[in-house]
């Protein structure tokens, strides 16, 4: 299992929580939070290792149309980037229902 | 359940199978009573798992709400059969157990407060071993104590099933609601070949896991109380009418005489049908159906 740290400049403050997903085979699960400051941090844990540059490229992705001041922590199964970008989307979704 | 059915309601129905635990035990109460305890946020994982290479959960695959049913105090405790296959670890365990001895403990202070466990689990969680174990016999004796206040009900809707020592939790319940998609059993088709030959059980052949596992047939023995199409609005429903029914006069698990006669009766040297077996342990089971 390999833990990795991200972090990403943030200029929106965001109220709400959101969880989403599982973790179950080729899934993830999101907790998204508010985070004070002008940052977004993200850590994640998989159970997959040697992928750091993979999740790189996604959260570079995700965090260049989203600037919420964030705190992200993902625990991943296995899931594809595709199924990843997916979760955090979603996971911004919930949080701004 | 009646061969003929209405078809458009059926294709209009809301699945239950398809909701995760959370969902699911949200779906259960009166619209906007709910509120989940100790959630994902709080951040109770498994301390185990991932010394062991496996990424936790941070609820541990247990969700555990509170809230009113048919006007009733209530706790929900469901397992996410997505994660590790539902099973019971130290945290999940302790989760499920705290919720029924709070319920057990409002109950004791004069209020009323049903439990319903929805149970998609292989039982133990193999890397917390016998802290699992030692979580399970904690769940039956909590749920001893409990039912004797108010009506434990456990719902097994697939499709993970209820097996291990979780079958056992299951069967001290006060009422077990399955459907065709569900399987309960005390060791899973795998485990029965692994350990006694293929030629004993055949873990690929789904009908036979079905005959002997499945819902139906669990119903048809007497050993569950209703058997629900996958709909949301019937397993609402069957959780209402068994919270209205109340504590039974006899709980399954105390009829002890009758299930030693029923296996005495049986005649080991022959192989039996699972249609023969619901012929004679279902005409004198005291639980009655709903349906």
């Amino acid at each position: 299992m390999e833990k990795i740290e991200f972090d990403y400049p943030a200029q929106h403050k965001v109220l709400k929580r959101a969880h989403v997903g599982v973790v179950g085979s080729g899934d993830l699960e999101v907790l998204l939070e508010p985070l004070e400051g002008d940052r977004a941090h993200v850590s994640i844990q998989t159970s997959v290792d040697g992928f750091k540059d993979t999740w790189k490229a996604v959260l570079d992705r995700f965090f260049a149309k989203y600037d919420g001041a964030v705190r992200i922590e993902i625990h991943d199964a296995g899931a594809t980037p595709g199924s990843v970008l997916l979760r955090l989307e979603q996971a911004v979704e919930v949080s701004q229902r | 359940m009646s061969e003929q059915r209405n078809d458009t309601k059926f294709i209009n129905r809301q699945s239950f199978i398809e909701l995760n635990a959370r969902e699911r035990a949200e779906i259960l109460f009166d619209t906007g009573t709910s509120r989940e305890l100790a959630g994902p946020f709080d951040r109770m994982e498994s301390p185990w798992l991932a010394m062991q290479g496996v990424t936790p959960q941070a609820d541990d695959g247990c969700v555990v709400m509170k809230g009113k049913i048919s006007g009733q105090s209530t706790v929900v405790i469901a397992l996410e059969g997505a994660f590790q296959g539902g099973s019971l670890g130290e945290v999940s365990g302790e989760k499920l157990t705290a919720a029924l001895d709070l319920a057990c403990a409002d109950n004791e202070k004069g209020i009323r407060t049903n439990a319903v466990m929805l149970l998609e689990t292989g039982g133990v969680r193999l890397q917390e071993a016998n802290l699992g174990l030692a979580s399970i016999a904690e769940i039956m004796a909590s749920i001893l104590v409990l039912r004797r206040h108010v009506p434990v009900i456990c719902i097994i809707a697939g499709t993970v099933g209820c097996f291990g020592g979780m079958s056992l939790a299951a069967g001290l319940a006060s009422y077990v609601v399955m459907t065709r998609e569900a399987r309960l059993g005390m060791n899973g088709p795998e485990v029965i070949e692994q350990t006694s030959g293929v030629e004993e059980f055949d873990s690929s052949d789904r009908a036979l896991i079905w005959a002997i596992h499945g819902g139906e047939q669990r119903f048809a023995m007497g050993l569950a109380d209703a058997l629900v199409e996958d709909d949301a609005q019937q397993m609402v429903e069957a959780v209402q009418s068994f919270i209205a029914k109340g504590v039974p006069a006899v709980h399954r698990s105390s009829e002890i005489a009758l299930y030693r006669s029923h296996i005495a009766a049986l005649d080991a040297s022959r192989q039996w049908d699972p249609k023969e077996l619901r012929a004679i342990w279902k005409a004198d089971v005291a639980t009655e159906d709903t349906q």
